[in-house]
């Protein structure tokens, strides 16, 4: 079972490769690189003209299951990550039951191996139910197969937990992605808070709910020496913060989304629900700092904080609208339109903040194309022209505001374990190489 | 002439002719309630709905009889006595109204951008009648209609809005309408309650009562709502009174034939003494008044003129 995969623009960060080359697959494993490969008794992918990568991770998704099915499900989260270009993605436990225990990591790992799309990697909650005031059973939910460890969509907010949490997870080597958000400070706001705030007429957040916990857990690293990794940091002093942190050595990484870095809070005019999301669409300077510190280093990588709502619940009221964005299958094409092209993010980086990044801050042996590694692949056409439609979604979610919107480069192919499991937008009948 | 637009939501998108289309239209309506018989046919077999979720006696009252002096057939739908009470979601709600065959809806809700939602989803025409601490577009045009009245023009004037703007929807309105006359506006309240950027919307912001109304021609009083005081923005009513209540006495900095507005409901001894609130300095039942002329230029604007035609 061989599979080669031709003359396309090979981007491989971790093994410093851009060039045109060839990629033989064989028996679901990368079995050589090179120019002009044989290909004799291969099936082939002409890959000329696109972009070959490492498959994309990402490592902040919500697929609802179980309990939530009806905004999103195991299988229809896998085929949105799949036709989205990402070939491994990991779950967030905000799950009924919460993902706090070896029976539910069980159930969501067993899951994804009958769907069998994408890889699937569970994250078990900080706290049991997510409630903030017990640890859960750290050291089950490792051996159950949980890579990390997170209470999103919740704030941490007592401190001490926290404390606790940097420091037990540590003993096993696990990040804790922490949800940054002071409740106090957020007060039931709708909005980022500033002139556009004033202007809407809707409460505001302001930045400094979430860099009030940044900071906080920035010191409870230091404290402890555990690995921290904040989610979606969406401020100008978030960044700052984290900043000095590496600066100084800490154990601390963090994400952005694609939305908090190509929309600022102008585009809430209308009240369009399908706008809202937490943390919330910042102020251009914002936005910048945020482009700023994914040129230099400061943030790891870029994850989706795929959040699919059922549409009743971004069709109504403002205020009563559900949070979140359904992301899997608008990340690339966001980032490739509103980054790569205008030049301001290089290609290469790109790969690098969807593939070596999210697999450094979660400890996952992938995110390259070395000899002999699974071969899950992600191919883009930079060229691909087509307008953001959420009715063809394969994720339950249509919830975007990236609707309507034409964007150039979109992912085409995507393979998990030498398997093409994706074509432009389309889940493939199983086929192995 | 009409006006060219299926909804009102606010004053922030409403050119200054538009404005003062709807001004002007407003005099000869007044004369109309002056008259001993004050009914005139000109909406007759229009039908109208008031949707009020929030509560309000001026509001609610003066665009149904302003409805009703223009002989349109006019319903208040009770939200508290409504089937929203069992939990029928908005669209449902406003899909039911509409589907009776009403052409217009007044609206007020206590969430900001809830009228816009509901104008994206409905062919009916949609004016707000306040939403949260978004827009209050009539109020702020009855506001101008009555400094018109009495000053002859809104051209050039100065005028201070005292007390909560951050939360307040009639702040936010007469700001947007009066910078269309280029008035010189000037915000005051405790830093608490004043909402972040307010001076990018061409207004000065002050925390000096004093300094703020220094010669103006108008003074706006906003109403003070205890739940700001419950929710630690202020210390207590006691203060807030110390500091920015208007007076015949912390009014002297004012030109002397300042004119007193206040939208209503009132907090004596709070935002307005009650000495200031009962003098003729104040025109707070001219506003009232004013009120209904302005709903009836408006609803002859929206849905009178055989327009029967809409697009959406």
């Amino acid at each position: 079972m061989r599979l080669l995969i031709k003359g396309g623009r090979l981007i491989d960060p971790f093994k410093r490769i851009d060039a045109v080359q060839d990629l033989l697959v064989e028996d679901g494993k990368v079995r050589s690189r090179g120019d002009q490969l044989d290909d004799s008794g291969c099936e082939i992918i002409d890959a000329s003209g696109k972009i070959v990568c490492p498959g994309f991770i990402d490592i902040h998704v919500h697929l609802r299951e179980p309990g939530f099915e009806y905004k999103e499900d195991i299988a229809s989260g896998s085929r949105a990550a799949a036709c989205g270009g990402f070939t491994t993605v990991c779950c967030m436990p905000n799950t009924e039951p919460v993902i706090d225990n070896e029976a539910v990591v069980g159930f969501v790992k067993e899951k994804a191996r009958k769907v069998g799309i994408v890889n699937v990697l569970p994250v078990g909650s900080i706290s049991k139910k997510q409630s903030g005031v017990e640890l859960s059973e750290i050291a089950e939910l490792v051996t159950a197969g949980c890579v990390a460890i997170s209470d999103d969509g919740k704030p941490v907010m007592k401190a001490n937990i926290m404390r606790n949490a940097l420091d037990y997870a540590k003993m096993f080597g696990l990040p804790v992605l922490s949800h940054c958000e002071d409740l106090n400070l957020v007060n039931g706001g709708l909005m980022h808070e500033g002139y556009y705030s004033t202007i809407y007429g809707l409460r505001g957040i302001p930045a400094a709910a979430e860099e009030v916990m940044v900071a906080r857990d920035i010191i409870l690293a230091r404290l402890t020496g555990g690995h921290l990794h904040i989610c979606h940091a969406s401020t100008a002093g978030s960044m700052a913060l984290i900043r000095q942190a590496k600066a100084e050595g800490l154990k601390v990484s963090c994400e952005v989304t694609p939305h908090h870095l190509t929309l600022s809070d102008e585009i809430i005019d209308g009240y369009d629900a399908d706008t809202k999301v937490n943390p919330p669409l910042r102020s251009e300077e914002h936005l910048l700092a945020l482009r700023e510190a994914l040129l230099d280093g400061t943030v790891d990588c870029i994850a989706t904080d795929h959040a699919p709502h059922h549409f009743e619940a971004k069709d109504c009221e403002y205020e009563l609208a559900a949070c979140g964005i359904s992301g899997l299958e608008t990340a690339i094409a966001v980032i490739m339109d509103k980054l790569v092209r205008p030049g301001l993010l290089d290609i290469k980086d790109m790969v690098k903040l969807f593939t070596t990044g999210p697999a450094r801050v979660m400890g996952l042996d992938k995110g390259t194309l070395g000899e002999g590694k699974p071969a899950d692949i992600t191919i883009i056409d930079p060229e691909m022209l087509k307008t953001v439609d959420p009715r063809t979604f394969k994720s339950k979610g249509k919830n975007t505001p990236f609707k309507g919107m034409e964007l150039q480069g979109w992912p085409c192919m995507t393979l998990v374990n030498g398997v093409l499991i994706a074509q432009n937008g389309e889940i493939l009948l199983k086929k192995q190489f | 002439m009409k006006l060219d637009r299926k909804d009102l939501l606010g004053l922030r998108d409403l050119s200054r002719e538009e404005t003062e289309l709807i001004l002007n239209t407003a005099i000869p309506m007044k004369d109309v309630i002056g008259r001993d018989i004050k009914k005139v046919p000109t909406l007759r077999g229009k039908a109208m709905v008031t949707v009020f979720y929030e509560n309000s006696t001026r509001t609610r009252t003066s665009f149904e009889l302003a409805g009703k002096y223009l002989s349109a057939d006019t319903v208040n739908l009770s939200v508290s006595t409504s089937s929203v009470q069992k939990g029928e979601s908005l669209r449902d709600t406003i899909k039911t109204i509409e589907v009776m065959g009403f052409d217009l809806i007044v609206m007020r809700h206590a969430m900001s951008g809830t009228p816009h939602y509901v104008a994206r989803n409905t062919r009916m025409r949609v004016i707000n009648a306040g939403d949260g601490a978004n827009e209050h577009p009539t109020q702020a045009l009855l506001d101008m209609y009555t400094i018109k009245e009495k000053k002859g023009t809104l051209e050039g004037l100065k005028v201070a809005i005292v007390g909560d703007i951050l939360h307040s929807r009639v702040a936010r309105s007469n700001i947007y309408g009066l910078s269309k006359f280029g008035c010189d506006i000037r915000v005051v309240g405790p830093a608490t309650l004043m909402p972040p950027g307010v001076e990018k919307l061409g207004v000065k912001s002050y925390y000096s009562l004093d300094e703020a109304i220094d010669g103006v021609d108008v003074i706006n009083i906003l109403r003070i709502q205890r739940e700001r005081q419950a929710s630690g923005l202020f210390p207590s009513l006691d203060e807030y009174a110390q500091l920015y209540m208007l007076s015949p006495q912390t009014l002297a900095r004012a030109k002397d034939d300042v004119l007193v507005l206040h939208p209503g409901p009132i907090n004596r001894g709070v935002e307005i003494s009650s000495e200031l609130a009962d003098s003729t300095q104040a025109l707070i039942n001219e506003q009232v008044t004013n009120g209904v002329a302005i709903r009836m230029a408006l609803l002859f604007l929206m849905m009178g003129g055989g327009r029967d035609e809409i697009t959406y």
